[in-house]
């Protein structure tokens, strides 16, 4: 076995420092800073939602129905009696839930395609005709009609709103791995013999990972909007699990004398779409302010 | 009348700079782009501004025209045209002179021609918003134009977009702008470096030609010697920011005062004269935060001595209309009566 | 020119076909068969059986899929299992009221967004600049159809000034039309806008640093005119751009709208069919608003032709 030279290893405190200097530059960043205080606000009351609420979002209680916010229900009640905070913030856990499932699949799914399109010129032309066609169908309503189609279940709203995600996310891949395969350094490991999945994993893909990262947040936020619509006509997750959407398409018929049943579950979607959209701003400013997704 | 220490060319010159300043940068730690700029531009003569990158020559056509990008702002001096003080007046008065009474030509015309506009009306809008013609007699005199500037198919071409044209076309398109204006001063900022050398020839020529014929005065701006000797009537070497040397033409080449001047001109290779190793200046031009606190030039200067560090120099007359900013033709002393301008 | 339209127009054939097998595909992704999930539990193997006939089901594949394609070449979209008419009869009756709806949204938001756009990228760094581009991020945040229900509960509830849905026709009432219009559209408009607002906003910032920016400063052109004549010409491939991406947000977002507001739109239709199982009008009325977004995708594409004309070359 060759020996590690020993510049390699002293090579990595620099890659450290920088390491170190990127994140702090990061962490300047105003949106990110913001954005990202939010998302992990959010999250953090998802996760903890067992200890954090202070009822059962399922546990009904008809005397107490439709009550306004106050003391002891700081987001009133909901037609059944159930505490709307603890159902909005359980809403969020599966919302949130949702919306990783969907950019781990639009990630993996996304790069995939995006990258061999890229990457593989004899892919090229027909992968990118595909996205098209796949693109020409309004997103809502492509994910509207699949989880109709498929049924109701976390699984199916997952699929449907990655369908939803893919093809732009694919674009965005292919379009950084196009200018990466051009440049030098790709050139140069092809010419000391490296494969082409090697290179492509390596090298093009290492570097595309920017502009991904930056669409990822994006898809997050469009994932949690999305999902809200769709449970809100019906086709989101089954019932009694409150989601974001549902709660406020229950809360729909007594928007007149409970407005606050559909209130609160929407601020909550903004909040948490906001500081998503907030994160991904700041991440396209930090890591490639020329980007326009 | 003496201005900077400088004998002007009489009363009625056409452009008067006067200890003209130029910083980029907040408001607490600003860094000089051009310090203590004086100088003047009669009637139809052409001055060739002469530097290297980082001279501050481009920024000096900017700063005359107002169309320094935010950062830069003017921080001292006063610029006067025909006898108007343009310093004293607004952003909007100002603007009236551009494309009036004052023109520019840019170095890069494929950038600085709008892509989806077609050439005509690129010149046409000059003649009817700011000389007030009717759009028929606009479109005439456009084509009149496109001919001056030796554009074959003036008539065709006034439909063409810029990507339509070739370099050279494209140049001569953009001085048909120029042109458009009727202005009293023009500035070309190096209105050929960016062409091919055959076609240089022919824009210089051109603007030669135009420039006598109606006695437009004009500012070309290059970095190329060669240029200045063809054009020129008289020339101003810019160094960091500050004049080195300001005179005739002639006297720039065969009496150069300046030590940079020198160097410059020792810098051109000679097919004569016989040398192994082209010549050139050892060190390089001092960054915008970084000056020097004399001489700009001392650190580089073979004849610097201690007192060119103490402060930079004026520009000093040292022959009739030559004035050159170093001490060493002054014994290294400043002559008496010239008053010492302010260090960095 | 016209030779870059056809270019256009056979480059979108593939598109076009795919987008049909997709639309034709769709039943096929049911868990089980269609039949028996249009139908509930309580059908008879006889009643399933028939449904199965008259959706072509019983057939092989291929044949199922030439048919398909036979029809609907023709304009015959198939039937409504749910309503007993033709699917193309019952989306081209609503097909005015859901395109009106997204259009005045797309007018809107695209008008005020690029104005929006402009004034931040003029005003660049100032607050103008950046209060600006707070609203239109809080504005793109904002889930759609709970923003429709709040309005309905201000103003029509709250202060009873607009209707709080249903839809009046264009030919009975002007007004009526306008009022029942307008929450919905507003609804449309503020959720878009803020997208448009952003690119305008970035792509007038390139523009301003042009060096032909620069030369028309040089003429003495007054800075709104080299705004609006010179940068804002130059800015509108990307604004275009997303203003196609826009245009397929407005569909999809008109017909969660028309859920809100009660309109009888397409989008409403396709819910109700969705959430029924009528498969022909699922399918009919997606072939449909993808086809329309195809359409608009063709026309944008027009455009970038006609604003800069280095592109009809590709």
């Amino acid at each position: 076995m060759p020996e590690i030279p020993t510049d390699a290893i002293e090579g990595l405190a620099p890659q450290r420092a920088r390491l170190a200097a990127f994140l702090k530059r990061l962490i300047a960043n105003r949106s990110v800073a913001l954005g990202g205080g939010l998302v992990l606000f959010v999250i953090a009351l998802a996760l903890l939602a067992p200890w954090v609420t202070p009822y059962n979002p399922l546990e009904s209680s008809f005397r107490e129905r439709l009550l306004p916010p106050s003391a002891a229900h700081l987001f009133g009640t909901d037609h059944f009696g159930r505490d709307v905070l603890t159902r909005v913030i359980y809403g969020g856990r599966l919302s949130l839930e949702i919306g990783f499932l969907v950019v781990l699949a639009t990630g993996v799914f996304g790069t995939l395609i995006g990258g061999c399109a890229g990457y593989f010129r004899s892919l090229d032309n027909p992968a990118m005709r595909l996205m098209d066609a796949w693109m020409s169908f309004p997103a809502i309503l492509l994910a509207i009609a699949v989880s109709a189609t498929l049924g109701s279940s976390v699984t199916n709203v997952v699929i449907a709103l990655s369908l939803a995600t893919i093809p732009h996310t694919a674009r965005i891949v292919r379009a950084s791995v196009l200018v990466v395969r051009e440049m030098e350094y790709v050139e140069a490991a092809r010419a000391l013999g490296a494969r082409d999945t090697r290179i492509l994993f390596v090298h093009v893909l290492l570097n595309s990972t920017a502009p991904l990262i930056v669409r990822l947040t994006y898809v997050f936020a469009i994932a949690i909007l999305a999902e809200a619509v769709l449970s809100f006509i019906g086709v989101g997750p089954p019932p009694p699990a409150p989601s974001f959407g549902n709660i406020i398409a229950n809360g729909r018929d007594f928007m007149v004398e409970a407005p606050w049943v559909t209130i609160f579950p929407g601020v909550a979607i903004f909040v948490v779409v906001l500081g998503l959209n907030l994160l991904g701003d700041g991440l396209r400013d930090v890591l490639d302010p020329r980007m326009r997704i | 009348m003496t201005m900077g220490g400088v004998v002007t060319d009489g009363e009625d010159a056409l452009l008067r700079v006067d200890g003209l300043s130029t910083v980029i940068g907040n408001v607490r730690r600003p860094q000089t782009i051009l310090e203590d700029v004086s100088f003047a531009v009669a009637p139809g003569e052409v001055l060739g501004v002469v530097g290297e990158s980082g001279s501050g020559k481009s920024m000096l056509a900017l700063t005359l025209m107002n169309l320094l990008p935010r950062p830069i702002r003017r921080t001292a001096g006063r610029i006067a045209l025909g006898g108007t003080d343009l310093t004293g007046l607004s952003d909007r008065a100002w603007r009236d002179y551009r494309g009036r009474d004052m023109a520019m030509i840019f170095q890069e015309p494929m950038t600085s021609l709008n892509p989806v506009m077609r050439i005509g009306r690129q010149i046409m809008e000059v003649l009817v918003r700011r000389r007030g013609m009717s759009g028929r007699a606009a479109e005439q005199e456009a084509i009149r134009l496109l001919e001056r500037v030796e554009i074959s198919s003036p008539r065709e071409r006034i439909r063409a977009y810029p990507h339509e044209l070739s370099g050279g076309m494209r140049q001569r398109a953009m001085i048909a702008i120029a042109l458009a204006a009727n202005a009293r001063l023009l500035i070309a900022d190096e209105p050929t470096t960016a062409l091919d050398v055959t076609i240089q020839a022919q824009i210089l020529d051109l603007l030669r030609q135009l420039q006598a014929e109606m006695g437009m005065a004009l500012i070309l701006i290059t970095h190329d010697l060669g240029v200045v000797a063809e054009m020129a009537h008289r020339v101003m070497v810019l160094y960091a920011g500050r004049v080195a040397e300001l005179a005739p033409v002639e006297d720039t080449f065969y009496q150069p005062r300046h030590p940079y001047t020198r160097a410059l001109l020792d810098s051109i290779p000679s097919v004569e004269a016989r040398r192994e190793r082209l010549a050139t200046i050892e060190g390089s031009v001092p960054v915008a935060g970084a000056m020097p606190p004399g001489c700009r030039f001392a650190p580089r200067c073979p004849l610097a001595r201690e007192a060119c560090t103490q402060a930079p120099p004026p520009v000093m007359p040292v022959g009739d209309g030559h004035g050159v900013a170093c001490i060493a033709p002054f014994g290294y002393e400043l002559p008496e009566g010239v008053a010492r301008r302010g260090a960095a | 020119m016209w030779s870059f339209v056809l270019r256009r127009l056979i480059s979108s054939i593939p598109v076009l076909i795919l987008v049909s097998l997709m639309t034709f595909g769709l039943i096929w992704l049911v868990p089980g068969d269609p039949a028996s999930v249009f139908l509930d539990a309580s059908a008879t193997p006889e009643q399933v059986a028939n449904l199965r006939r008259e959706l072509g089901l019983d057939q092989p594949l291929w044949t199922q899929m030439l048919s398909w394609y036979e029809r609907v070449l023709s304009g015959d979209l198939g039937e409504s299992i749910l309503l007993n008419r033709s699917v193309a009869a019952a989306i081209l009756e609503r097909l005015p009221i859901t395109l009106s709806l997204a259009a005045i949204a797309l007018v809107l938001a695209v008008i005020f967004g690029i104005l929006l756009g402009s004034l931040a990228a003029v005003n660049h760094g100032g607050w103008g600049d950046q209060s600006i581009m707070t609203v239109a991020l809080l504005g793109l945040s904002i889930p759609d159809f709970w923003l429709g229900l709040v309005l309905i509960v201000v103003f029509a509830v709250q202060l009873g000034w607009l209707p709080s849905g249903g839809f009046v026709a264009i030919t009975e009432d002007f007004g009526g039309w306008a009022m029942s219009m307008a929450l919905p559209a507003f609804t449309l408009t503020i959720t878009q806008i803020g997208f448009i607002a952003r690119m305008t906003r970035s792509s007038m910032l390139d523009v301003l640093r042009q060096d032909y920016v620069r030369t028309a400063d040089a003429k003495g052109l007054g800075h709104g005119f080299v705004v609006m004549r010179h940068a804002l010409p130059n800015a509108m491939m990307p604004i275009l751009t997303v203003t196609g991406v826009i245009a397929g947000g407005l569909l999809g977002g008109a017909v969660v709208v028309e859920q809100v507001f009660a309109l009888p739109g397409v989008g409403r239709l396709i819910i109700g069919a969705i959430l029924s199982r009528d498969f022909p009008v699922i399918q009919g009325g997606l072939l449909m608003l993808a086809v329309i977004y195809l359409l608009v995708n063709l026309i944008v594409d027009m455009l970038y032709a006609v604003i800069d004309p280095r592109v009809r070359l590709a």
